[in-house]
């Protein structure tokens, strides 16, 4: 049976050959930023290494490459940026409160133990 | 009372399912989320590992140290073996994005082409992470190793070949003065064996048929222990690495001591006290965990893009007049290579 009840949203996502034109460009610049950037890391990897001084650089640098793949993915393979505003917030925020809270209390958490244990012995 | 009934849900208002909030069909907002709870589900995965890590510090083994090796070309190669891994999830979702766009201009000869592409991708993956599991649980020739004063380090070099073992007491299926010539890899397991049962002493070793030889092996080539727990098994503040002679001299001392457990290979779930080669048993637990939960994810997403990809064929989608059942399973795609850029990140990087 037909349902009228249902309004096909998918319908209002197609688009023309030359809208499709552009996306495509777009999704070609995206792979070259991603491949690029795991291109770096490895390299940076390999290099310095975790005895080095400047580690704690790297370590911060890492993550925040990680951090912008991640924003490429979700923002345009996952076509995220294009959906409404407040799709995106209802998807990002409670997740990021979330995370960055159990990413304190777990670490701090960690540490504390680390202390405890070569303080106290294991 | 009339005020509330002019207020009732029905099929003509808000909600009803003719205007959503979000402008997006319900079957997509779900699988969104759904990924949010999955997401959650590995982000809690990640930050266990983290809190593990932070109450172990020095002893963790480090990305670079513990994965570099490739297929064919042996060790030495730092991270290059999952950087290819990571390169392939990111063309396969490339893929897939690109399939999602053919679907949008209701083109069925380009979808069908990109998602193929896709399941491809996905195969090679699984295919790689199944390669990196079995050599990370088989371990390095060397092992890691435990020295005389009872502290713990990994061993990095070239190992010197087995060219052949002569035997110096006949057991069930040798005689005296013979001379096993097998393959190299072969001798070389019959060593770890012997090694692993405490049957190595001075320089001769005992066979499983119990005839004791001799070996005759290449030299041994930039030997370095580097050592990061100390005699109670407790992580040094800084790692101290030996090199040259000396290690070399230090990794054969405990290989011909005789003792059982001085050295260990590869990473297993055996058993919770004893290490693995790579530092604390939790490592390989995690590693096997996170991995296998994102394999897991990664072949089910294979599963789901073949089954879509036969109704794409079949033309289901095309009659339907939208693609929307690719760009669904498009975003789980995503998702699990959104999700192995933070596991690359944390398990091989940092």
């Amino acid at each position: 049976m037909e349902r009228d009840d249902i309004y096909e949203y998918s319908l209002d996502t197609h688009h023309s050959e030359e809208v499709g034109k552009k996306i495509r460009r777009k999704i070609w610049v995206v792979t070259a930023i991603l491949t690029v950037i795991t291109g770096i890391e490895v390299a940076i990897g390999g290099m310095v290494h975790q005895d080095n001084p400047y580690w704690y650089i790297v370590k911060w640098l890492f993550i925040g490459l990680t951090l912008l793949k991640a924003g490429y993915i979700v923002l345009t393979f996952m076509h995220l940026g294009d959906e409404r505003k407040v799709l995106r917030y209802v998807i990002l925020v409670p997740y990021f409160i979330f995370i960055i809270y159990l990413i304190f209390i777990a670490l701090t958490e960690g540490n504390a133990v680390h202390s405890t244990w070569t303080n106290y012995g294991g | 009372m009339a005020g509330h009934s002019t207020t009732h849900v029905d099929a003509g208002s808000a909600w009803g399912g003719k205007v959503s909030p979000f402008n997006v069909s319900y079957g997509k907002m779900m699988m969104w989320f759904f990924l949010v709870s999955d997401a959650l589900t590995f982000g809690g995965l990640l930050i266990s590992y983290g809190f593990v890590r932070h109450t172990t510090e020095g002893a963790w083994p480090i990305g670079e140290e513990t994965f570099e090796a490739l297929p064919f070309l042996g060790h030495g190669y730092p991270l290059a073996y999952v950087a290819l891994m990571t390169f392939i999830l990111i063309v396969s979702s490339v893929t897939m994005v690109l399939a999602v766009e053919a679907g949008h201009r209701m083109d069925k000869k380009g979808v069908v082409k990109w998602m193929l592409a896709t399941i491809i991708g996905g195969f090679f993956f699984v295919g790689s992470q199944a390669w990196e599991w079995s050599h990370f649980m088989h371990g390095t020739d060397w092992g890691s190793v435990e020295l005389a004063d009872g502290s713990r380090a990994i061993v990095k070099g070239h190992f010197g070949e087995f060219e052949s073992f002569t035997v110096v007491e006949a057991g069930k299926h040798h005689k005296k003065g013979e001379v096993i010539k097998e393959s190299s890899d072969e001798l070389y397991h019959h060593f770890r064996e012997a090694v692993l049962a405490g049957h190595v002493k001075d320089g001769k070793m005992m066979l499983h048929d119990g005839s004791i030889v001799t070996w005759k092996r290449q030299a041994d080539h930039e030997v370095k222990l580097i050592v990061k727990t100390d005699g109670n098994g407790v992580a040094l503040k800084k790692r101290t690495v030996i090199e040259g002679k000396d290690a070399e001299k230090k990794y054969w001392e405990a290989v011909n001591s005789g003792e059982k457990g001085r050295l260990v290979y590869g990473a297993n779930l055996l058993s919770l006290s004893e290490p693995n080669e790579y530092g604390p048993t939790q490592y390989a637990q995690l590693f096997f965990f996170i991995t296998g939960f994102h394999g897991f994810h990664v072949f089910s997403g294979v599963v789901i893009n073949i089954l879509i990809f036969l109704g794409v064929v079949k033309g289901t989608y095309h009659k339907r007049g939208h693609y929307e059942m690719v760009e669904k399973t498009g975003l789980y795609w995503h998702f699990v290579d959104l999700v192995w850029v933070f596991v690359f990140t944390f398990f091989y990087l940092v």
